[in-house]
């Protein structure tokens, strides 16, 4: 008789960047607490996540944090299969904390310690709420730090196939966001004054990257903004805040779409899956859709709890990592630039 | 009473075990800056080689600051894993009080003194009075010269300690008129053995926090903070 599998609990733990979380997974799939504890006010006084800012704060929560996902999650750290940690990417002081704080714990319990990629958590979030969706597939990582489009080769397994070459999808919103003048945290804002807005009013450029052709380039797009706020302002025109905002995001949209597209075709994948804080964006989002549509594309997104930085999807990909048999060793390091695959 | 004791606070990296008035084991690098991979092997190490329960300590003490910013995080946060997990509180105990224990019973000023960049040393003074330690000028972060113009002021014979000394040696040389000395290799930067001496006092005395309260005491603001500050003090006046 087949021995009954017995349930693997992961503790997850993710700091590396302005959330300090904590999460429980079971199983890999099934999410049993989901704490995170924002700084978002905090940094929004300075207009963006200040490094040295969030790393103080992770040090104050962390401890807090964990120990509400235990709670959460009806848990006691003993009944614990491993504690996995993001070791990057991400700002240096800020990872450092969880890692130290990891460590710690399975240095002092025995539990196995995992060092898990921080976009390979952003991929692996999809899983959480998509039981049926499996490997291979192609994911598309976009957020304030990232932009990565990657084949999702096998559990643990990817193929970086473009990423941007300049600034991250979110960075742009932030950038545009401030300029337009509708302040931090971008993305959202952006997102909820375009809806008021013509996404045709203004064409801005569709970077393409010569020598890479599922690479990005946002940078072109966001000093064609500027350019364009300045030369309206110099005119004495009115400037439509909508109308920027709702024409830049969909410069940003066609771009994602057009390379996603082109890469589910050019390498026969029938499985598309969207990840990382920008993924929240409702344009983009509807866009994928109506594009995958007409392909007849499967397409995955996760909710917006998972889209953000958090500690679950750590969970899950650290999940799959356990079962591979993966382990970090006690000198496991933050690695800032950490490469995927 | 048994203790562990951490400090990566500055060049040094340094664990040990305390045990009332016996230390277990003490591990201290002074090598290359990689405190986040050799701090948590370092505790392994001693741990295998006395057999340590980590279940017997009493307590995790840390040095709490100043210091470099991410080497006193990545001491907390070792710390604050160690106490969530084995449900023990953390002693804080100041970085610079913890150096200064290192020349117990000196009676002469001892002033440690860590860099902390733009012509400014995190530092404090103290003496030693029949084995207590007296704490004459509290940590602080001042530029060497007001700390030399306070040295000169004093008057009295002073020893200096601390990763702070190599930076600012000329600085000293040139400016200190009292009679001044420097402390042997082995006791001249951190030693989590000093530190854990000093824990065990406050542990005797109540003074310990959970681990889940415990925070690093930087004595400075970041970088933004201050810029901030400034900006709105000058536009209030």
């Amino acid at each position: 008789m087949e021995a009954k599998q017995r349930d693997v609990f992961i503790l997850a733990i993710e700091s590396s960047c302005d959330e300090t979380a904590a999460a429980v997974v079971r199983n890999g799939r099934d999410v049993r607490s989901n704490v995170i504890s924002s700084q978002i006010d905090l940094h929004t006084l300075y207009g963006g996540v200040v490094p040295e800012i969030a790393s103080r704060k992770h040090i104050e929560k962390i401890n807090q944090v964990i120990e509400q996902a235990l709670q959460e999650a009806d848990c006691d750290l003993k009944d614990m299969d491993a504690i996995a940690v993001t070791y990057g990417p991400g700002l240096v002081g800020a990872l450092l904390v969880g890692v130290a704080e990891a460590k710690a714990i399975s240095f002092a319990t025995g539990i196995p310690l995992i060092g898990v990629h921080h976009i390979e958590g952003h991929i692996c979030a999809n899983y959480i709420e998509h039981k049926e969706l499996e490997p291979p597939f192609v994911s598309l990582v976009i957020s304030g730090g990232h932009t990565h489009l990657v084949k999702v080769v096998d559990y643990g397994k990817y193929e970086i196939l473009g990423r941007t070459r300049d600034d991250a999808a979110g960075e742009a919103f932030d950038k545009v966001a401030r300029a337009v003048g509708l302040g931090y945290p971008g993305g959202p804002k952006i997102d909820m004054v375009s809806k008021k807005g013509n996404p045709e009013a203004i064409d801005f450029p569709r970077a393409k990257v010569r020598d890479g052709e599922f690479d990005f380039s946002f940078s072109g797009l966001k000093s064609a903004v500027l350019n364009y706020l300045n030369t309206e302002k110099m005119a004495g025109r009115e400037i439509v805040t909508e109308d920027v905002a709702a024409s830049f995001q969909k410069a940003v949209t066609d771009v994602l779409v057009e390379h996603s597209m082109n890469a589910l075709e050019t390498y026969g994948f029938k499985k598309f899956a969207i990840a990382g804080g920008v993924a929240s964006n409702s344009a983009i989002r509807s866009s994928m859709k109506e594009a995958c549509l007409k392909k007849g594309i499967d397409f995955y997104y996760p909710s917006p709890v998972y889209c953000t930085d958090n500690a679950a999807m750590i969970g899950v990909a650290g999940y799959y990592e356990f079962i591979q048999g993966k382990r970090s060793d006690l000198s496991l390091n933050a690695v800032p630039n950490l490469k995927l695959g | 009473m048994k203790i562990l004791a951490i400090d990566s606070s500055g060049l040094v990296a340094t664990v040990a075990v305390l045990e009332d008035n016996r230390m277990l084991a003490e591990y201290t690098i002074n090598f290359k800056k990689t405190h986040s991979q050799t701090l948590v092997p370092m505790m392994n190490e001693i741990k295998e080689m006395i057999e340590l329960d980590l279940n017997t300590i009493d307590a995790i003490a840390v040095a709490k600051g100043p210091g470099s910013f991410t080497g006193l995080r990545i001491g907390s946060a070792t710390a604050k894993g160690l106490g969530l997990a084995l449900k023990k509180p953390i002693i804080s105990v100041p970085t610079l009080d913890a150096l200064a224990f290192n020349l117990w019973g000196c009676e002469r000023y001892i002033c440690p003194m860590m860099d902390a960049r733009r012509e400014q040393v995190y530092t404090g003074v103290y003496h030693f009075s029949k084995g207590e330690l007296i704490i004459d000028k509290e940590g602080c972060a001042i530029p060497v010269k007001e700390l030399i113009e306070y040295i000169n002021e004093q008057g009295k014979e002073t020893v200096f300690l601390g990763d702070g000394v190599p930076v600012y040696k000329n600085a000293l040389e040139e400016g200190l008129r009292v009679s001044f000395d420097y402390a042997p290799g082995h006791a001249a930067g951190q030693r989590a053995g000093a530190l854990g001496v000093l824990a065990l006092r406050y542990l005797k005395d109540g003074i310990t926090e959970s681990a889940a309260d415990h925070k690093p005491d930087y004595l400075r603001l970041s970088q933004a903070e201050r810029e901030r500050a400034e900006k709105l003090g000058n536009k209030q006046s």
